[in-house]
């Protein structure tokens, strides 16, 4: 101690005190920092999920650049394309010549001079093929194949012109006679291509070039032609298209007028059906395929742009049905461009703007004013990120596209859409595919429906039960037992979820399946049976009732409920034969329609609500415990009996403390993953059947989340999903907090 | 004493028996579903009588069948008959079982249904013996010769003791196979790894000086070498392992041969005494917890998903307390108390309530590829485009649920300290003590048990965590711990398999469900055992507090 004689130096203890002082400070500012740090990292789970979703809901953009003349000369671009970068576009002239220019600055890179020196008309394969068939003026086509290469000399990516005649540098025949054709569509397929073509003297040719690869060589094709002249062809044919099946051709005149033909065999044409793709007065301006080949867009004279597609009747014969329309801008629609990726679409018009659209989820994403003249033509991207517009006096006009996630809309997440291939509009949730052309289907009102669901059944069950078990527990229980009880209902809570829907899909929805009838005798069975045998222990003798003294009447019920358990399973199989024939699943399938499937929503609401029941149990009790013991004493000095005060005094009390514990736990059950994940189909059915399943938003976030691409538009709805729940949980709990805060302050003024 | 039916309605006596029976039903419901997972999980090790009947397959056909009976059911004669079968019993229930016989590769069906009534003969000789293999399940049959290299060395009677002893040398030298497979070379892949990312780098960075490039290539010629001289020990081991095979007679009367490295362990359960079973039950539990898993997870041990979930665990709570206590003991002792205050604690509480599925949302989009992806452009440049970071691992996966467990250890911290009495603080204060030194010394202490509590409560949630896990780290197989004796021996980037998940997998993501089944009991229990006794614990710490403190404040 003689050693440390520093404490009583003044400078010394003041040094010491100015320490003790400085870490008190520092103390002070790394908690608070600490502190609000913490904080706002939770914060952050909120902004960052609305972070992900935002650009969901960012409008779309276009960014002008600077146009050019026409690269190459030449008159008027018959078709136009870009390459994958936006590097490089090809146009094709007139004169059969493909122009290679440079996207930025117009200059041309490359032209090949075809053996077509005037075409008569063109037409480019589907909607992102690179097959063109130029016709010339003696009844023939020539097939050219415009792509682009990528190569990287000296480390820069370069994209290179490359050209190619895939069928031979010769022109096939179309016509034998050999007269003009004034228009041509080309269908290529794995085994046949084909042609369709209109001639100067209104004939309707269908060739179908059945394709052949050598033995020796897989690459080298040769073409089998066949033609057919199509019979009955009565309007003024001005737009041609065949499917990329090469089952269907529609015909249409200016005036709207369709004929829709089955080609699927060349030898057995016929009509299937004859039908105006507009209204009366508006002329038919482009008709174009949307990706996939499947749906029909019109463009109308009024600026209209209407999608048709083949929709199956009861007789399974489809016939073309308008789907939707479009109408936002008001002049003649002269070329629509389909998107390559998505169910996009540009349409330009003849007042020299150009429109964006997508089909599914029906929304016109943006109107540009392009140019102060008529357009002729309008390209886009395969990106769908650039677009080229062609003006009639011959300037190109370039946009660069800020599109990101057009198939969002409110329509497309939360209402019922006519999909392609389906008879009517519906709500379905189908995300990904591994079909290029697959329509996305992206709405939330399954899943949400199988959410609620889920939450109701689990509520059905958990609430009842939970309530009781804690009025009892609470109001009527020895003292003794709640030390039993308690730990056990906690230990109820924090069992894991993914235990409980393990043993709801394995064995208990087998279970319930094999012993259906008994799982409702039991319904019937359990509340009629407690009731029935404690009105026979009143009437026991004084003596043998006071074994169980108050407040331990629940452990006298644990062999009388194992008994009505056990008597109910047994009566399963009896009772399945005397009522349902020996089956219950077909009688319920035969005799009233109900499909039933072994994980349904019966097995998640027994499990998810035995997993909802102790949240509820705890904070009921809470609530009812918390009750002032004044008020009930009054209540019981005035003659009332304990059910009489309970019912009337403290259940009233506390009701606000029941509600909000009943929001907490469906909160729970909303948000729940494991138990819907493995004790259901995971099937988005929109179906309150209590024998089928569902999907629930949370388990579609933790089956398809893995596999989505970061900073796609799947990406981002499961995100959206994330934040659905996330709000729904923290609203509801807030408002319970806030319920149960207000109670706690009701009590302590009582 | 008679009591009024209509008196006792009205009295309300009957609702009092309604409410003591729902509470009955939730606390049987607890106690059925616990001793549900104890039985089948504890059942599973316990070695099963085999058994051989003699099947009347139909009217013409009796089959010898050998296995286990797995499960045993009664069901409608009725619903057999309109299925197709024959049943000659008149009673209206038969009894079946679904009986295992093994053997999927030579009959392609481990599982069938048989009829009770059909069984003409039922015998459990002895020298049935299960052979329990490392791929295609048990396979059950009696033991006629051992072979070593395609000649029979012992045959009849004397085939047992010496298939024992064969087996013993056969698991070995598999032993050492596995030692040098798993350990040696691959840490020898792991640091051609590494040379090669450092050869990367180094070009990336510009410095791929013909020296720094001999000197890896000199080290790389190294590792080869002593690769190849592993993989001369290796082959030499396969040739020893591979030397001997065991016959076996199958139920059609059958002779199989199977290759004894294929052979895990031989027994005969129906000769063997209660002590034998005992034993075996022991081996048998401890090859579950402390073995890897064979057959896709579906036989083996479970020991990589308890070391991970172990792991995370541990990681998590290294994250989640200093982090929990600091802002418990920020609302409680240094922020000024009024709405906002009030507002952060309910915003906090609530948070509890989100969906963990959102935390993995989050998780994944934040930590995996916001963190994770920056954390590879800027350190990891020279994997690009295999991501390190960014991509689920077991650090993002235990960043997660502290994210999610903060809530509980917060709200229990924060308890704790209400709980003190403010006499001990003004005390502190009164003697010249600092604020901070009365927190250090005093209240935290004080507070230790229920900071405890709360971390245990967050162990035990955390360890029962699936639905995030799914998102951000956890895989059904694992190929390396995410510790070993690689430098630097802590692997944080590494995904880990997780009990949780196990069961998800195995019990429904896995080809043959019915034999995988018992495995998912097994863990479903060590799981539950786990997490009830943190709970236990967690409640037990509570309630020694309360008492503590009751008596501080009087």
């Amino acid at each position: 101690m003689s050693a440390n004689p520093p404490l009583f130096q003044p400078e010394q203890l003041l040094r010491l005190q100015r320490w003790r002082l400085l870490k008190d400070k520092l103390a002070r500012h790394g908690i608070a920092v600490g502190g609000l740090g913490v904080i706002f990292a939770i914060v952050l789970i909120f902004f960052y999920l609305f972070y992900v979703v935002f650009p969901l809901f960012i409008p779309a953009s276009v960014e002008r650049q600077e146009g050019y003349t026409l690269p190459g000369g030449g008159g008027a671009s018959l078709h136009l394309a870009l390459d994958e970068l936006n590097e490089l576009g090809v146009r094709y002239t007139e004169t059969g010549e493909a122009v290679y220019f440079r996207v930025a600055d117009g200059e041309v890179v490359e032209r090949y001079q075809t053996a077509i020196g005037k075409v008569a008309t063109l037409d480019t394969e589907g909607v992102i093929g690179r097959l063109t068939a130029l016709a010339d003026e003696r009844g023939q086509a020539l097939l050219v194949h415009h792509g682009f290469r990528v190569t990287y000399p000296d480390d820069v990516r370069t994209v290179l012109p490359r050209f190619e005649y895939p069928y031979g540098e010769k022109p096939l025949t179309v016509d034998d006679e050999g007269s003009v054709l004034r228009l041509l569509e080309l269908r290529d397929g794995e085994e046949r291509m084909t042609i369709a073509a209109m001639t100067a003297d209104e004939r309707l040719l269908l060739n179908t070039f059945a394709k052949e690869s050598s033995f020796l060589n897989e690459d080298e094709v040769t073409l089998e032609r066949s033609v057919t002249q199509l019979e009955g062809v009565d309007i003024d044919v001005q737009f041609l298209l065949v499917d990329p099946g090469q089952r269907h051709l529609y015909a249409a005149a200016a005036n709207g007028e369709l004929l829709h033909y089955d080609i699927s065999d060349p030898d057995e044409i016929h009509l299937i059906e004859r039908l105006h793709l507009l209204a009366e007065g508006t002329r038919l301006t482009s008709l174009k395929f949307l990706l996939g080949g499947y749906a029909l867009l019109a463009g109308g004279s009024d600026g209209s742009v209407t999608q048709w597609f083949p929709v199956r009747d009861a007789h399974n014969v489809s016939t073309l049905q308008s789907i939707r329309s479009f109408h936002d801008q008001d002049a003649a629609v002269v070329d629509i461009a389909p998107e390559h990726r998505r169910k996009g679409f540009l349409v330009a018009d003849g007042k020299g703007r150009v429109g964006i659209y997508h089909a599914t989820a029906q929304r016109t994403v943006l109107i540009e004013n392009v140019a102060d003249e008529p357009l002729s033509l309008v390209v886009i991207s395969p990106r769908g990120d650039y677009m080229l517009a062609e003006g009639e006096s011959g300037r190109m006009y370039r946009y660069r596209i800020h599109n990101q996630h057009p198939e969002i809309s409110w329509h497309s997440l939360w209402e019922k859409v006519h999909y392609e291939g389906y008879a009517e509009a519906e709500y379905i949730w189908q995300s990904s595919s591994a079909d290029n052309d697959f329509e996305p289907k992206f709405s939330l009102t399954p899943l949400s429906f199988g959410t609620l669901k889920a939450a109701f059944y689990a509520m059905l069950f958990a609430v009842p039960l939970a309530i009781l078990g804690a009025i009892y527990t609470a109001y009527f229980m020895a003292p003794g037992m709640r030390t039993i009880v308690k730990p056990t209902i906690e230990i109820m809570e924090a069992l894991p979820t993914v235990i409980l829907g393990f043993l709801a899909g394995l064995w208990l929805a087998p279970f319930i399946e094999s012993y259906l009838p008994g799982i409702f005798a039991l319904l019937l069975l359990l509340p009629l049976g407690v009731l029935a045998f404690s009105y026979f222990w009143q009437q026991l003798p004084r003596q043998i009732r006071m074994l169980v003294p108050e407040g331990w009447e629940a452990v006298l019920m644990i062999p009388v409920i194992l008994f009505l358990v056990w008597l109910s399973i047994a009566l399963s199989i009896p009772l399945e034969q005397v009522l349902f024939g020996g089956d219950m699943r077909a009688w319920l399938y035969n005799d009233l329609g109900i499909g039933f499937d072994q994980r349904n929503s019966l097995v998640v609401g027994l499990a998810m609500g035995f997993a909802v029941i102790p949240t509820i149990f705890s904070i009921t009790e809470d609530a009812i415990f918390g009750v002032p013991k004044h008020l009930t004493f009054g209540s019981l000095a005035l003659g009332a009996s304990r059910w009489q005060t309970l019912s009337r005094v403290v259940i009233l009390t506390a009701s606000p403390g029941i509600f909000s514990a009943v929001m907490i736990g469906l909160g729970r059950a909303v948000g729940e993953t494991m138990i819907v994940l493995m004790a259901t189909g995971n099937t988005p059915v929109m179906d309150m059947n209590i024998f089928q399943g569902m999907r629930t938003l949370s388990a579609n976030i933790a089956v398809e989340m893995p596999e989505s691409e970061v900073a796609s538009t799947h990406y981002r709805v499961l995100f959206l999903a994330a934040l659905v729940l996330f709000m729904f949980t923290f609203v509801f709990n807030t408002l319970a907090e806030l319920i149960r805060h207000r109670l706690r302050k009701k009590y302590s003024s009582l | 004493m008679r009591v009024n039916l209509k008196k006792w309605f009205h009295d309300g006596d009957a609702w009092v028996w309604l409410n003591a029976a729902a509470l009955s039903v939730s606390l049987l419901m607890v106690v059925g579903l616990l001793l549900l997972i104890a039985v089948r999980g504890l059942g599973h090790f316990w070695a099963k009588p085999v058994h051989e009947f003699d099947y009347r397959e139909s009217d013409t056909q009796v089959l010898r069948l050998i296995g286990e009976i797995h499960d045993e059911e009664r069901v409608l004669a009725e619903q057999l008959r309109a299925a197709g079968m024959e049943v000659a019993s008149d009673e209206e229930m038969v009894t079946r079982y679904l009986f295992k016989t093994g053997n999927r590769d030579v009959g392609g069906l481990d599982f069938r249904w048989v009829l009770d009534e059909r069984i003409e003969a039922r015998r459990h000789p002895e020298s049935l013996t299960v052979l329990e293999r490392r791929e295609w399940g048990n396979f059950y049959g009696y033991v006629r010769a051992v072979k070593e290299q395609g000649k029979v060395v012992a045959e009849g009677e004397s085939a047992w003791p010496e298939l024992q002893r064969r087996l013993e040398r056969v698991g070995n030298i598999y032993s050492q196979i596995q030692k040098i497979q798993k350990d040696e070379i691959g840490a020898i892949n792991y640091r051609m790894e590494r040379l090669r990312l450092k050869g990367r780098k180094m070009e990336l960075e510009g410095d791929n000086t013909p020296q720094a490039l001999a000197a890896i290539a000199a080290e790389r010629a190294e590792l080869d070498a002593s690769y190849q001289v592993l993989q001369k020990q290796l082959n030499e081991l396969y040739s020893r392992v591979q030397r001997d095979s065991v016959a076996v007679e199958v139920m059609d009367g059958q002779l199989v041969e199977l290759p004894m490295d294929k052979v895990v362990r031989a027994y005969r359960p129906n000769a063997m005494s209660f002590f034998d079973k005992l034993a075996f039950y022991l081996e048998k539990v401890w090859e579950f917890v402390s073995d890897d898993p064979r057959e896709a997870n579906t036989e083996g041990g479970i020991f990589p998903a308890i070391f991970g979930t172990v792991m995370m665990v541990i990681l998590m709570s290294i994250i989640v307390t200093p982090f929990g206590v600091i802002a418990a003991v920020y609302l409680r002792e240094y922020a000024k108390q009024g709405p906002v205050t009030r507002l952060i604690r309910i915003a906090v509480n609530n948070l509890a309530g989100v969906p963990s599925i959102v935390y993995g949302v989050f998780g994944l989009g934040f930590f995996v590829y916001f963190l994770g992806g920056n954390i590879d452009a800027l350190f990891f440049p020279e994997a690009d485009p295999a991501p390190t970071f960014g991509t689920p691992g077991i650090l993002w996966a235990a960043l997660t649920l502290a994210l999610l467990t903060l809530p509980v250890v917060i709200v229990a911290t924060e308890e704790g300290l209400s709980r003190i009495p403010s006499s001990i603080r003004e005390g502190s204060l009164a003697l010249g003590a600092t604020k901070i030194e009365t927190l250090w010394r005093t209240i935290l202490p004080m507070a230790s048990p229920a900071m405890m509590t709360g971390l245990i409560l967050a162990v035990a949630r955390a360890a029962g965590e699936v639905a995030p896990l799914m998102l951000v780290g956890v895989v059904k197989l694992a190929p390396s711990l995410p510790l070993d004796g690689n430098f630097p021996f802590m692997h944080l980037e590494r995904k880990f398999m997780h009990l949780g998940f196990h069961i998800y997998d195995v019990g429904f993501q896995s080809p043959n469900v019915e034999a995988a089944r018992p495995l998912v009991y097994a863990t479903a229990l060590l799981l539950v055992v786990i997490i009830v006794a943190l709970n236990l614990a967690a409640i037990a710490i509570r309630n020694h507090l309360r008492e503590k403190y009751r008596a501080l404040e009087h």
